[in-house]
């Protein structure tokens, strides 16, 4: 039942809008899997927040929903220094940030919400060498001329790009690894995917006690329609 | 103790006319026994409104009107606040919702003619609250701070400077800022919050005072006054209460389950209830590829970018809504209910909510030519219904009006219709199984199918005659 909403929700434009233009892969969400969550979630605080922070998430939170010790998110997952209470914050500041990359990497609270889960599964696996290009030389298929270099190139390998011309354009049709990292790519994918998924849990960390929550809800106003539709019948029987 | 709670309620009862109240909204208030399932959306807006105040002012307890903490406030809403993800999902459900029941509450009116003499007063209270939704619901978008609130609200305001000579200096009253900034967030916040709930909640009050003054229009539009009994009451009315407040308490019941499913499972609605891009903080120097308003806004946001020219277009925008205030002096028919008007009439309102639901999708989507012109042909249609109904109303022929209401079947006395219907689409096999008995195999029955289908595209054609 869920997935045939869920389909047909993909159906409307605005999704489509949203990948603009290249087709997505899709990523495998499953935000009961406590484990996965967990990995994605040391991966984050490896690869990705020494740039951006998740500011509106706390390892107390994290520690709570994935059911961890304290002590343990704070030995494992949390970069050291960092208390229970503290936000995932970056340690780099904006003003460096600015100055290194053009532009402040934005935080990445909400970035599975405004992104979707797809777009970011696809994108952090698209990255491909251009020799020349300023100042990284690196370019994403996703989100061309990304300020952003591919940080996970020791364990992806290098991919160039498979050109094509059509209509006189060279147009990106594909994606070859040319140098393998210390990653199979079956290896990347899955972990790339439990870093989407730990996003997706840091977009809305209430969502998976939200759904649970919803049948029970949904079962209690079942019964209250079939009261009062008894109590109305009851009513207006004498109606003629 | 009997003996003290009677003389607590003779002492109010001296002071107040509770009782009084009571009877004349209430347990005397007549409505025609006939309601179908059209009516119960004025009893859900009612109920959509005490969500909104409900649940608005507990947001407000922990929202911050400043530009620089608003965003993450919200977000401290959504997480640390206990609860506050259910009550800014229902707020945030709650506004689509409310246009929803609205909406389907106008079109009830439009079919049955509810805004027609002697009702003219109550349609125009209700397209006064109609239009202070709308304003409600804008300044409201803003306060997430995201980026579509930003750029949503800088793309409308600035159609206020596209007024010939004071444009420039409006614009720049409204927003307090040359640019969408705080000042322009915290005058909103104060107009969501207190100034335009306020008049709204005095508009629906005049609302009802208006309807209970005449008396509810009926789906065959038959005044129900005219019959009367011998003690004065009429003769095809039920009192209000108990009757209508049972009734509406399952259409309570059935709206909650909808809303339900939504908060519960997709309080995002794809991108139409939330917007995707409003999850990035709003940026004065990065405006979006795409800026679409919120879902209902989209047919009058249409009817703006289908006009060429960007003052006519807003003078356009606004006109699709004041037409509607003229809507009980531009019908000419006599006749109120859709079941007794001429064919004409019928194929003129289905014509108009194509246009408005195609209007309110192409204003979701990105202005490319072939969209434009699309818009143009639907926006014609939108302005034709309304300004070419003096005439068309006119010359229909309408069907002779009873004098008492009609009996329809209700929605219970259809279900063995509908459970022959799936009998008649469904073909039933008796399959040996491997154990030696029959199971019963169902597949399509595709003659079925199509007899059903020829026969609703038959009654269809005939109903609109």
């Amino acid at each position: 039942m869920k997935k045939i909403l869920y389909t047909l929700l993909f159906l409307l434009p605005f999704n489509v809008l949203a990948s603009g233009g290249v087709k997505l892969d899709s990523a495998d969400i499953d935000l009961s899997d406590t484990m996965a969550m967990e990995r994605g979630a040391k991966y984050y605080v490896t690869y990705c927040l020494g740039c951006h922070s998740a500011k509106h998430i706390r390892y107390k939170r994290i520690a709570i929903d994935l059911k961890l010790d304290e002590a343990e998110v704070l030995k494992v997952v949390a970069p050291f220094g960092a208390g229970i209470y503290d936000q995932m914050h970056s340690a780099m500041n904006a003003h460096d940030a600015e100055k290194w990359f053009g532009t402040t990497p934005p935080d990445l609270s909400l970035i599975a919400r405004s992104r979707g889960a797809d777009w970011l599964y696809t994108y952090l696996r698209s990255f491909y060498a251009e020799p020349g290009k300023a100042p990284l030389g690196v370019n994403n298929v996703v989100f061309p001329d990304v300020g952003m270099p591919n940080v996970f190139w020791q364990l992806q390998g290098t991919q160039s790009a498979i050109t094509q011309k059509i209509d006189g354009h060279d147009v990106i049709t594909g994606l070859k690894l040319e140098q393998p990292g210390q990653m199979t790519p079956q290896e990347f994918d899955k972990m790339v995917n439990d870093l989407v998924n730990f996003l997706v849990y840091v977009g809305e960390p209430v969502q998976l006690e939200r759904q649970q929550m919803g049948k029970y809800v949904l079962f209690f106003i079942l019964m209250f329609i079939a009261l009062a539709y008894l109590l109305k019948k009851e009513y207006w029987k004498d109606v003629h | 103790m009997k003996q003290k709670m009677n003389q607590c309620s003779e002492w109010l009862l001296e002071r107040f006319p509770l009782s009084d109240l009571w009877n004349e909204h209430m347990a005397h208030y007549y409505a025609p026994k006939n309601f179908n399932i059209w009516y119960f959306f004025g009893s859900l807006a009612l109920l959509v409104l005490v969500n909104q105040f409900i649940t608005g002012i507990l947001l407000t307890m922990n929202y911050k009107p400043d530009a620089k903490l608003a965003f993450d406030s919200v977000e401290y809403i959504m997480r640390d606040v206990n609860w506050g993800w259910l009550v800014r999902y229902m707020h945030s459900t709650g506004a689509s919702a409310f246009f929803i029941v609205v909406y389907l509450h106008m079109f009830r009116g439009l079919i049955y003619g509810s805004f027609k003499q002697p009702r003219e007063l109550i349609w125009i209270f209700g397209m006064l609250i109609f239009v202070c939704l709308m304003a409600e619901a804008f300044m409201g978008y803003l306060l997430p701070w995201g980026q579509m609130s930003y750029w949503g609200a800088q793309v409308i305001i600035s159609l206020f400077s596209a007024i010939p000579v004071i444009g420039d200096e409006l614009s720049l009253w409204v927003r307090g800022d040359y640019v969408v900034s705080d000042a322009t967030l915290n005058r909103f916040f104060a107009f969501h919050v207190i100034a335009v709930p306020l008049v709204l909640l005095i508009l629906v009050f005049l609302h009802i005072v208006a309807l209970h003054e005449v008396g509810s229009n009926n789906p065959d539009g038959v005044e129900i006054k005219q019959s009367k009994d011998p003690w004065g009451h009429p003769v095809d009315g039920i009192p209000f209460h108990p009757y209508y407040t049972v009734k509406d308490i399952v259409g309570v019941g059935v709206f909650m389950f909808f809303f339900a499913t939504v908060i519960f499972y997709m309080p995002e609605l794809g991108g139409y209830f939330l917007e995707h891009a409003n999850f990035i903080p709003a940026d004065p120097l990065k405006t979006p590829e795409h800026i679409a308003p919120v879902w209902y806004f989209t047919p009058f946001y249409a009817i703006l970018r289908a006009v060429p020219d960007k003052f006519a277009g807003v003078i356009a925008m606004g006109g699709a809504i004041v037409v509607l205030f003229m809507l009980p002096w531009l019908d000419r028919s006599p006749v109120k209910s859709i079941r007794y008007r001429g064919g004409i009439f019928k194929k003129a309102v289905a014509l108009f909510v194509v246009a408005f639901i195609g209007l309110g999708y192409l204003g979701t989507q990105p202005a490319t030519p072939g969209a434009t012109t699309v818009a143009r042909v639907l926006t014609a249609v939108y302005f034709g219904f309304f300004l070419l109904m003096p005439l068309y109303t006119r010359w229909e022929k309408t069907k002779p009006v009873p004098n008492r209401l009609t009996d329809q079947p209700s929605l219970e006395d259809r279900i063995p219709a509908l459970l022959a219907l799936v009998d008649e689409v469904v073909e039933v096999q008796q399959v040996p199984d491997n154990i030696g008995g029959t199971i019963a195999k169902k597949r399509p029955n595709w003659s079925g199918i199509s007899a059903v289908l020829i026969r609703f595209a038959k009654n269809l054609k005939k109903s609109l005659d």
